[in-house]
């Protein structure tokens, strides 16, 4: 176990090493330097412009830049806003409970409804069956901005129950808030684990020694729970984890549909403003949740499967 | 009389093929290909002439589909908006296929040493979730269609590669291909002629699928203002009219996302049937024939472990 841990702990590192190198060099070959978005369409004069250049260190080689960067980085200060002075720390600070709560949200709505429909689906055969697959072949076609203008029609404009955009103060407001922006995302996810959720546990079923417990007589809840839903359980793992990812990739358009003040709604702002610092460090945390996520379900697979532990340590 | 019956067969067989939904979706996919090709004659306006007397005007014998805030015409505008709608998608799933097929193939036939390195960049590629490297491309090079569809090509390639891999190198163990070898057929020739006509149906079913998923990114993103731009008719884009929401006025918004649902919705089916499986094609571990669901409880020979394959 401690050895699988290290393991995917080295992969995680080495992926998040590679991506920063592709995020910040990709960031300045862009064309335009970084610098003429300060200065916006005033022409400074050439020392004006390497004064400005030299303050953003913008002279130096880009390893040298590169290696400020990083140890900046790894001691907390992730630099300046070119656009609002702000550290970036503080502005991704700001952002990044909402985003949490809101992919907490999320995931525990699809947990629940998803897995919760696929196992009716899996034991249910039939009509219950007929109308969980019919139901989710229709929401897994279902992107969260349709849902979310869905959603603001009829739940925010028409009912009134919710607001159309921006959150509350305290957690109570907050939550209000955050309601309509995690079902949007949830539609799509949990038809996807539904039909996960509900495959796996249909092909356990199927298995000979689950028949075997079921003809000795053994409880039907006890051959579900320990024989059926422990085997089924590593794709749905799987699922769950790279659904949280894909969620995290989903509150760009969400928080900005909207308007939650989150880490999504930041990367957009902060594309369309052309702030590089601000999008490099959303970018690397965006990647880092992604492969924690991943990562997290690796792991969390070793705990729930014996096999698979050894079969990690050995490799 | 014999055109006639032709047609009737024709269509007796797809609908063997496709079965009823897979037909519906066929249809329904057909008539959005025709419209977006013929949409100058189609459409009963032009997409971008603003009349601010029909603004916000509901349905009626003029507007078939009401008007949105400046008074264009939205049918029309939905006409226009499937040809941005369809050409970026279709653009995406044709480069990654282009570059896909050719890599998994090479990896499923060398195997060893070119399967690993070519596995490993696929891994590294499907760990970026696609929407994060468009927006990445979008703050690199400006707001456009063309780095959206560049970034979401290469977001795809494993998408399509890892599944045409794994279809090959079923076919890579069978006798035939031995026997091909046998007789002295070069590599090439019997993957690209043996090989890849007989994985056909999974390659274009996937394809399909890809597509959908493809045009859910791209629509994403003219969503928020990074792909399409605003006056260019486009479904993505006229979900974004988020002032026509907020006063209630829910048809400009609403038609174009449910269009974009039952686009996809029907891509799916129809690639789910084509490639002779159940969907979702990328989260299954393995494909397997399932015949009626009457067979639960019926022991079927199946001894590998489901853990191994789980990833």
């Amino acid at each position: 176990m401690g050895r699988l841990l290290l393991h995917r702990l080295g992969g995680l590192l080495t992926t998040l090493f590679l991506s920063s190198i592709l995020i910040f060099g990709s960031l300045y070959l862009a064309p335009g330097s970084p610098e003429n978005v300060l200065f916006g369409n005033r022409m400074p004069s050439p020392a004006v412009r390497a004064a400005v250049r030299h303050r953003l260190h913008l002279d130096q080689p880009l390893p040298v830049r590169y290696w400020d960067w990083l140890t900046g980085v790894v001691h907390g200060d992730l630099g300046t806003s070119m656009v609002t002075g702000q550290p970036v720390a503080d502005r991704i600070g700001a952002g990044l409970g909402n985003t949490l709560l809101l992919v907490l949200m999320t995931m525990v709505l699809v947990v629940v409804l998803g897995m919760g429909m696929g196992l009716a689906a899996a034991l249910l055969p039939g009509r219950v069956d007929g109308a969980v697959s019919a139901l989710t072949s229709v929401s897994v076609t279902v992107p969260p901005f349709v849902a979310s203008a869905l959603l603001i029609s009829v739940f925010a404009v028409k009912a009134g129950w919710f607001p159309a955009s921006g959150i509350g103060d305290g957690l109570g407001g907050k939550l209000d808030g955050l309601v309509l922006p995690a079902v949007a995302m949830a539609v799509i996810s949990c038809g996807f684990l539904a039909r996960v959720t509900r495959n796996a546990v249909r092909e356990q079923l199927e298995r000979e020694h689950v028949q075997t417990a079921l003809v000795r007589g053994l409880p039907r809840t006890t051959v579900l729970r320990s024989h059926v839903l422990r085997n089924a359980m590593p794709p749905i793992i799987t699922a769950i984890g790279l659904l949280t990812a894909g969620t995290f990739a989903s509150t760009l358009v969400v928080e900005s549909a909207f308007a939650v003040p989150g880490i999504g709604q930041l990367t957009i702002q902060s594309v369309a403003q052309k702030d590089f610092p601000v999008v490099q460090a959303v970018a690397l945390m965006l990647v880092a949740a992604f492969v924690l996520c991943n990562a997290a379900s690796d792991l969390i697979q070793a705990l729930v499967d014996p096999r698979l532990r050894e079969a990690g340590s050995s490799s | 009389m014999k055109a006639g019956h032709l047609m009737k067969a024709f269509f007796t067989r797809t609908y063997g093929q496709l079965g009823r939904s897979g037909t519906v979706a066929a249809v329904f996919l057909a008539v959005v290909l025709l419209v977006a090709l013929a949409a100058p004659l189609v459409a009963p306006a032009d997409p971008n002439q603003a009349n601010l007397l029909d603004a916000y005007a509901g349905p009626s014998g003029s507007h078939l589909l009401g008007a949105d805030g400046i008074g264009r015409d939205i049918l029309s505008r939905l006409i226009y908006g499937s040809r941005t709608s369809l050409l970026g998608p279709a653009l995406v799933v044709g480069v990654a296929l282009l570059i896909g097929i050719p890599l998994a193939l090479a990896a499923s036939w060398y195997g060893g040493l070119v399967d690993g390195v070519v596995a490993r960049i696929f891994d590294l590629v499907y760990a970026l979730p696609g929407l994060l490297l468009a927006v990445l491309t979008v703050a690199l090079f400006g707001p456009g269609l063309t780095p959206a569809v560049v970034a979401l090509s290469i977001a795809y390639i494993p998408f399509l590669a890892r599944i045409v891999r794994a279809a090959a190198r079923q076919q890579r163990v069978s006798p035939y291909v031995d026997a091909l070898a046998v007789q002295g057929f070069g590599a090439v020739r019997i993957t690209v002629r043996h090989i890849l006509r007989n994985i056909m149906p999974v390659v274009v079913g996937q394809a399909a699928i890809a597509f959908g998923y493809a045009l859910l990114d791209l629509a994403s993103l003219s969503y928020l203002g990074l792909a399409v731009q605003a006056p260019t008719p486009d479904w993505g884009v006229m979900v974004s009219d988020s002032d026509a929401l907020l006063k209630g006025y829910w048809l400009p918004v609403i038609a174009p996302g449910v269009l974009i649902v039952l686009t996809v919705l029907a891509l799916t089916v129809l690639g789910a049937r084509i490639s002779g499986e159940k969907p979702p094609g990328y989260l299954r571990r393995a494909r397997r024939q399932r015949t009626a669901p009457a067979a639960v409880g019926a022991a079927e020979s199946n001894d590998k472990t489901p853990v191994g394959a789980a990833r």
